[in-house]
């Protein structure tokens, strides 16, 4: 397709400008994650003409996953861009816009694919508003379908959250429900700071009620902030397990097995991985003693290991027994037919558990 | 070829140093020796569109250009005395540059927007930067040390081609803002300055595709000083680099970098064709990096003494001092003044780059995040009370 670009592009269209108008009659809706975030994604774009989503193959076919599906022909081709198949690109040019005034919601097609993109993600997003010494604002939002367990060939079941958790500057999150999907796409686009946006693909079908009259100016005081705050998904008083994204569904089933045997464990969803709520789960592990934590990425010097260190720190004489970590193993995600014994099973989850209590 | 013939061994850089600006195609107007180049002359390589652009640069301009070009050097001399004082941790001079970087920012307007590599201090003098705030940088007092949106000139970018993305994404911007083709004062575009070395960079190549595919209003300035640190050019190409921008779809041109009369005609029709809604262009600029990359580096390690002195027989500064002084619009009480302004800047340098005292530790943890972020504030707490305990420490003994 050729373009040239003219200030008539640029006009929001009209359905853009009445779909902010317009109030679904039924507001509360069961829909899938990636219906979730969609809904989300719309109510920005109808909400502020700044923000625009940009990535490959968004457009016409609506994403690999259909995240954007009826986006582009709602608001057009220069708010909804088919951007080239070039990642680095696609980032350093989200700067350039953002530079300029606008809100670019990227999408990296998949997990393995984000890293053409990892320095201009690290050097120049991360840090600009640092290196301006706060002159420059940085509202760009990461879209990064994530995690394993859908059948995937290589490249595409990563979870790298730990890789940008180290780098200052970044905020981190990623929804387990599609409720949250809703909002917390809207507050990372309301963020002033860059957002690693990390949907948890093998989630994306599944189903929970969202209420769509919540936008992102309807979140309440702490406006954006909120979407720091980690949820207690399951009330407990022996154990704490705390996940986010894909392994949250996981931890609740086994807080739900680990209650037919007697045992009250209390689930966490972390939902930001930078920064992380530290104080919801001291308040929590305070009160078990013992802490799991559950994520898909390696444990070698994941998410997990700060949280044991941190939660050591804050919660020594309380703990009852070390903290232990469930989730990938030291080695490159492996093929997808063995991809269940490198995942954090429920069975896994449940041995973390055992040790931890019988300590 | 065969497989018993020898494989070609990369192109050595050339020994004789023929004038690279004596090849077809690279727009020049006034000869090394300040002579203005015949309108036939010009005509024949088919830059007569910009002759006449030339033209119209007053005496004004001509005069104004050259102060300019004299001050950069005089700063970038200062600088450099200050590294070598221990003032300053590093230096990157652009020493031999200065018709490039003054010709083509002279071209701009006051609401165009340049993303600058890291050594176009001419630029920033063009743009009304105050030369001193380049100093904060490579004092190690900020990372940046100017406001990026008050002169329309972002921050210096030192991860090499990284910004050519930030100004094609800007200039997506101002498409977006209905800031192109208006035919009025509202039209903007934007210029990346990069060097030879970056060309080989994938951002580079893809800020290309991205201009290209979207028509954005933005300048590829290209100034091949011939030398990447100790690489010259034909480790990165083995074409003229010129040649990159067609296989893009970028219009792209050829000037010679040390004849500032040419560079600003050759920018001038870019901008305007970008503002204009005629999306990018690609310019190389043809010029050579007279100093060291940066005083951390030794040229005698890598290139001929010749070489260097075949290009200072090309200076930009006496090319255009013997123009003015061709065509009577200069005395020497002209020449004079500007000694005396360039005195006077570097006595200024030299005290205000003294001045500069580190921040406070604590200022490390500002401008990381636009708003709370709860690490930063713990570890900021931490710090504070770690650094504190050291004065009651000295209070109490």
């Amino acid at each position: 397709m050729t373009t040239t670009h003219t200030a008539a592009d640029a006009a929001p269209t009209d359905a853009a400008a009445t779909t902010a108008a317009t109030v679904p009659a039924e507001t509360k809706q069961r829909l899938p994650l990636a219906r979730a975030i969609n809904a989300g994604l719309r109510r920005a774009l109808a909400t502020d003409d700044h923000v625009m989503l940009m990535g490959e193959d968004i457009g016409r076919l609506g994403g690999v996953f259909r995240v954007t599906d009826g986006l582009q022909a709602e608001f057009g081709t220069q708010r909804v861009v088919d951007s080239p198949l070039a990642e680095s690109g696609i980032l350093g040019t989200a700067i350039g816009l953002a530079m300029a005034g606008y809100r670019p919601v990227v999408e990296i097609q998949f997990d393995g694919f984000v890293f053409p993109a990892f320095d201009q993600i690290t050097t120049q997003l991360a840090k600009l508003r640092y290196r301006t010494g706060g002159r420059l604002e940085m509202p760009v939002v990461i879209r990064i379908p994530y995690g394993g367990s859908i059948g995937a060939i290589e490249h595409h079941s990563e979870s790298p959250e730990a890789l940008f958790a180290h780098t200052a500057g970044l905020r981190i999150v990623t929804p387990a429900t599609a409720a949250d999907g809703y909002t917390m796409i809207q507050q990372a686009i309301a963020s002033p700071d860059p957002v690693i946006f990390l949907e948890p693909k093998s989630r994306y079908w599944d189903k929970g009620e969202v209420d769509l009259r919540e936008g992102a100016t309807e979140l309440g005081p702490d406006g954006w902030r909120s979407l720091h705050v980690a949820r207690t998904v399951r009330a407990g008083s022996d154990l704490t397990i705390a996940a986010y994204g894909p392994t949250v569904a996981t931890a609740l089933a086994a807080a739900q097995v680990a209650e037919q045997e007697g045992r009250d464990v209390e689930v966490i969803d972390l939902r930001s991985v930078s920064p992380i709520d530290f104080d919801t789960l001291t308040e929590s592990v305070m009160r078990t003693g013992h802490l799991v934590v559950v994520h898909e990425a390696p444990v070698f010097f994941g998410s997990g290991a700060e949280i044991a260190a941190r939660i050591t720190e804050r919660c020594f004489h309380a703990l009852e027994a070390p903290v232990l970590r469930v989730g990938g193993f030291h080695t490159p995600y492996p093929a997808s037919s063995i991809e269940a014994e490198y995942l954090p099973s429920l069975d896994r989850v449940l041995d973390a558990v055992d040790r931890s209590l019988a300590y | 070829m065969s497989s018993t013939e020898t494989p070609a061994t990369p192109v050595d850089h050339e020994l004789s140093w023929p004038d690279p600006c004596e090849i077809a195609g690279t727009v020049r107007l006034v000869a090394p020796d300040g002579s203005r180049l015949s309108e036939d002359a010009v005509a024949l390589s088919g830059h007569a569109v910009y002759a006449a652009a030339a033209a119209r640069t007053t005496p004004d301009e001509l005069r104004a250009m050259y102060r300019d070009m004299v001050l950069v050097r005089a700063f970038d001399r200062e600088a450099t005395s200050l590294q070598r004082q221990g003032e300053l941790g590093l230096w990157p001079e652009c020493r031999g540059q200065e018709a490039a970087q003054i010709g083509s920012a002279h071209a701009l307007r006051p609401r165009d927007h340049v993303f600058p590599s890291y050594r176009e201090h001419g630029v920033a003098h063009v743009r009304g930067l105050d030369l001193r705030e380049i100093l904060h940088l490579f004092r190690g007092t900020e990372h940046g040390g100017w406001d990026p949106t008050a002169h329309g000139f972002h921050i210096y970018t030192l991860v090499i081609g990284s910004h050519t993305l930030h100004a094609t994404g800007y200039a997506m911007g101002i498409q977006r803002d209905g800031d192109v083709g208006t035919g009025t004062d509202r039209d903007r575009a934007v210029v990346a300055y990069f060097g030879d070395g970056a060309t080989a960079q994938g951002d580079v190549n893809e800020a290309l595709v991205f201009a290209a595919t979207t028509n954005a209003p933005v300048v590829f300035f290209c100034q091949n000083n011939h030398w990447a640190i100790s690489a010259p050019t034909t480790v990165q190409t083995t074409v003229p680099l010129v040649e990159r921008g067609a296989g893009f779809g970028v219009p792209s041109i050829r000037v010679d970098g040390n004849d500032v009369v040419a560079v600003k005609a050759v920018t001038e029709a870019a901008l305007e064709r970008a503002r204009s809604g005629g999306g990018p262009t690609f310019i190389e600029a043809v010029t050579y990096r007279m100093g060291a990359h940066t005083t951390s580096d030794d040229p005698t390690r890598y290139r001929e003494r010749a070489e260097e002195d075949a290009w200072s027989q090309r200076d930009p500064i006496e090319r255009l001092g013997a123009l003015l002084r061709a065509e009577g619009l200069v005395d020497d009480a002209f020449f004079a003044g500007i000694d005396a302004d360039a005195t006077e800047l570097t006595a200024g340098v030299r005290a205000y780059c003294r001045s500069l005292t580190p921040p406070p530790a604590e200022s490390m943890f500002d401008h990381v995040y636009a708003a709370q972020h709860t690490l930063v504030d713990e570890e900021r707490a931490w710090y504070g009370q770690y650094a504190s305990s050291f004065e009651q420490a000295a209070a109490g003994s």
